[in-house]
């Protein structure tokens, strides 16, 4: 039965050249910009660390002064050196890493390369194991590196290529700002995107290079890069200071979610006990989210592809209704035919399912071409000057998606045109002929 | 011409009638949000910074390990920078209008306020800065030569009884004192006094974080190039490619061991701030015109299955005496009233969509304007489109009644 309404939708086709092809570019664009705006939506959107992200917590505190406070706001989106390394010290969670962005200038030696500058990111021991950072060569620093204030790196693949051609580089000594440190690990290709970890410095397209001891960057006077946010008179006029009243710094802490609660109310007691020590001046007013609360609270994605999605989508609206017209127009066209054929004995349902066969078939070839156009778009995408350019790439969820997308837009198209040519009455069709 | 009998034409073509009026009012009402943010890009990326924009290069350089006197090694750059042929003027200054990250600081009335009257972009720089950008000083004056004051030296000596001299925006001028002028008065950063010498007519912020754009001020402040100053030159517009090859050559000449990291004429500094708004603009044009052209292709389809269905009333009409001219008429007088239709209906859902984007986005609300100019693109569009099929129907010869189908 299939095939027969197969075979009489291709003759349909063949009959109606153009009509078939407006419908077919119809459906293919609307599919097209769709999928292209929902691949971007999806890639900004994921989840960048899947297996744990419900297990990470950013963490905040509101160590501002009392001016201008208001019950419940905000409290500020980093955090004090200060009160970084307590609560490291202090460690109450699983596990817990301090940090932040950088830059430092790389001095090869005696190569053929100028010195020239990377990102870097300073931070403590947990960093590696919390966010499942995957290692080439060697491994993260410990704790007591941390301690000693360490002269020790690891460095990412890219970096690792550049100087040692890819080759094992742990034990090695490279040299940055003027300073000399041990390599102890080499990072496989590693990106989360975004880079929840820290949003300030930008959460697409970053590669950070290196990654220090964040004791160790202090030490040495390394600076960081990101935001800073300082409030009141500074002691002693360094902003990297322990007692600076400034926040740039990220915390993040690694727990199971039902103890987050606990956690929580010892983010509330640390903040008592430094209010009645004086240093904060607000009651306790802490924030602790989790990866995708925390990207959510960032807005991570950005505005523009939001719009662009809705824009895609309302475009899908006005081919599909094109579409729908279209269609009605070419069933009810062959009124007379359908008629004999009701009046040969087919029933209403075989009507319905012959239309909506063709109605299919229009819509599965649209769909192919509307893939095509999708990865079109997408790659014009790529050539877009965005950061998340590079991302834009068809995966699997979102071809499958795409097919479900053009069955579900096909079927939809084809229902109403369906519906009405099968409420032809043989009786009026077969007297007017 | 007599409309009713179109009326009840399309009272027994419904569903398709009920077609071409949605596709019309969603177009519409699509186009008319997608031009109104085209123009809110366009309207961004216009936006004047204030500054000479079309003369100025800019040279941003940083130090390999720590520099042991940053300051002597500005001001020897300086004076080479001004010394290459075609330079008018040359400065560092810490921040430029349109670039990633600012730098501000809060301003108040009085010095015991608990919150600022204002935060505004503090833009520092060195002598002749004023000049060099081609700021337009409206109201009291450019700094002195003995005002200027090395920036490190300040914040060390951290904040003093003694006043700082500033010049505004005549936006922060605004700000700070809406009744009257802020010219000659004396206002906080913190606990350090600010003397308020001079007001520029536009001076835009960095970024426009928080919404600000255009309340900014200036100190005459120095930075070295090691405290993240920024070289800037001005020179004829023809002559920026050669000044500034000149410029990193000359900063070379004085240190080797030091690495270029941005190099670019203001032009292109500004054009690249602007990249994602200019993508965006591209995108929403492209997705508007061809909003249209389905639009127009649906019109066409569904008027030729009208034209073809009654080709036989048409062949009849003209046997009766209609002329070719009357048929014409019918079909776009057709097409008018339901392209009517369409944009009434579009004109209520463009304004719901801009009440949601205003909601969700923060956008503005869009002018009336943009219903007029939307409701007449889709009338053209829709007779555009349906002339070819009403010109068939015009050629329906009579002679069609005649025969038996």
């Amino acid at each position: 039965m299939f095939a027969y309404y197969a075979r009489l939708a291709a003759r349909s086709f063949r009959r109606n050249k153009v009509l078939t092809a407006l419908m077919v570019v119809a459906i293919a664009l609307g599919i097209g910009a769709s999928m292209t705006t929902l691949t971007v939506f999806h890639v900004l959107s994921g989840d960048p660390i899947p297996d744990k992200s419900d297990r990470l917590f950013y963490v905040q505190l509101d160590p501002a002064g009392r001016g201008g406070y208001v019950p419940g706001e905000e409290p500020n989106s980093q955090m004090t050196r200060f009160d970084g390394e307590a609560l490291l010290r202090e460690a109450k969670a699983e596990r817990q890493a301090l940090m932040s962005g950088g830059g430092g200038t790389i001095e090869p030696d005696g190569s053929t390369l100028q010195p020239f500058s990377i990102d870097t990111r300073w931070t403590s021991a947990d960093f590696f194991p919390m966010f499942n950072v995957p290692m080439q060569y060697g491994r993260g620093w410990t704790r007591q590196d941390d301690d000693g204030r360490a002269r020790v790196v690891v460095i990412s693949k890219a970096l690792n290529d550049k100087l040692y051609q890819g080759g094992n580089s742990v034990g090695k000594d490279i040299r940055m700002d003027g300073q000399s440190f041990r390599i102890v690990g080499v990072m496989k290709e590693w990106n989360p995107e975004p880079q929840f970890f820290d949003l300030t410095t930008g959460s697409y397209g970053k590669d950070e290079d290196l990654l220090m001891p964040m004791s160790t960057s202090m030490d040495l006077k390394l600076g960081s890069s990101g935001n800073m946010n300082c409030f009141g008179e500074n002691p002693d006029r360094d902003s990297y200071s322990v007692n600076a009243p400034c926040t740039w710094l990220q915390y993040w802490a690694e727990m199971d979610p039902g103890k987050a609660d606990d956690y929580r109310r010892y983010l509330e007691n640390y903040s008592s006990q430094q209010r009645e020590a004086g240093r904060f001046e607000r009651p306790p007013n802490v924030r602790l989210r989790n990866v995708m609360e925390w990207l959510d609270f960032n807005g991570a994605v950005p505005s523009d592809v939001r719009l662009q999605l809705w824009l895609a989508l309302g475009f899908l609206g006005v081919c599909l209704v094109n579409t729908v017209g279209l269609l009605l127009a070419k069933f009810l066209r062959r009124s007379g035919e359908i008629g004999v054929r009701r009046a040969l004995g087919a029933s209403r349902g075989q009507i319905f399912l012959q239309c909506l066969v063709e109605a299919g078939a229009v819509g599965v070839v649209g769909g192919v071409l509307g893939i095509g156009v999708a990865l079109l778009g997408l790659f014009a995408v790529r050539q877009q000057p965005v950061d998340y350019a590079k991302l834009a790439h068809l995966d699997g969820s979102m071809l499958l998606l795409a097919i479900g997308l053009t069955l579900f837009a096909s079927l939809a198209a084809g229902f109403l045109p369906a519906w009405r040519a099968m409420q032809v009455t043989p009786a009026i069709q077969l007297k007017s002929q | 011409m007599d409309i009713r009998p179109i009326l009840s034409t399309l009272r027994r073509h419904k569903t398709a009638a009920a077609l071409i009026v949605l596709e019309v009012a969603l177009t519409c009402a699509i186009v008319c949000n997608a031009l109104f943010l085209v123009s809110q890009r366009v309207e961004k990326i216009s936006m004047p910074s204030g500054l000479a924009e079309n003369e100025l290069v800019m040279v941003r350089v940083s130090g390999i390990g720590k520099q042991t006197n940053g300051m002597a090694r500005t001001r020897e750059d300086l004076a080479s920078l001004r010394a290459i042929p075609g330079v008018t003027g040359a400065t560092i200054i810490n921040q430029v209008p349109f670039r990633s990250g600012s730098s501000s600081s809060s301003i108040q009335r009085q010095q015991d306020q608990e919150r600022p009257t204002t935060e505004a972009s503090m833009y520092t720089m060195s002598e002749d800065g004023i000049r060099t950008m081609g700021i337009n000083v409206i109201a009291g004056r450019d700094f002195l030569p003995d005002e200027y004051m090395d920036y490190a030296v300040v914040s060390k000596a951290g904040s003093t009884d003694k006043a700082l001299p500033v010049i505004f925006s005549q936006a922060t001028a605004a700000k700070m004192e809406p009744d009257g002028s802020a010219l000659g008065k004396t206002y906080y950063m913190g606990k350090q006094p600010l003397h308020v010498v001079g007001i520029v007519d536009t001076l835009t912020t960095p970024t426009g974080w928080d919404d600000n754009w255009n309340e900014s001020m200036l100190m005459p402040l120095r930075r070295g190039f090691d405290e993240g100053g920024t070289y800037m030159l001005r020179t004829a517009p023809e002559r920026r490619d050669e000044v500034l090859k000149a410029a990193v050559a000359a900063l070379e000449r004085n240190d080797a061991n030091r690495l270029m990291r941005d190099k670019k004429t203001y032009e292109d500094q500004r054009n690249d701030y602007f990249k994602n708004d200019r993508a965006m603009v591209g995108l929403l044009v492209t997705v508007s015109i061809a909003l249209l052209v389905v639009t127009a292709l649906g019109i066409i389809g569904l008027a030729s299955f009208w034209v073809q269905q009654r080709s036989k009333q048409i062949g009849i009409r003209r046997a009766l005496g209609a002329t070719r001219g009357q048929i014409l008429r019918y079909f776009q007088t057709e097409n008018f009233l339901l392209a009517t239709l369409g944009i009434v209906l579009g004109m209520l859902a463009a304004y719901a969509i801009n009440l949601a984007l205003m909601n969700m986005y923060e956008l503005p609300r869009m002018p009336l304007l943009y219903l007029p100019l939307g409701a007449v693109l889709l009338w053209v569009l829709g007779q555009v489109a349906v002339f070819g099929p009403a010109r068939r129907a015009a050629a329906v010869p009579p002679a069609v009644a005649t025969r038996g189908a």
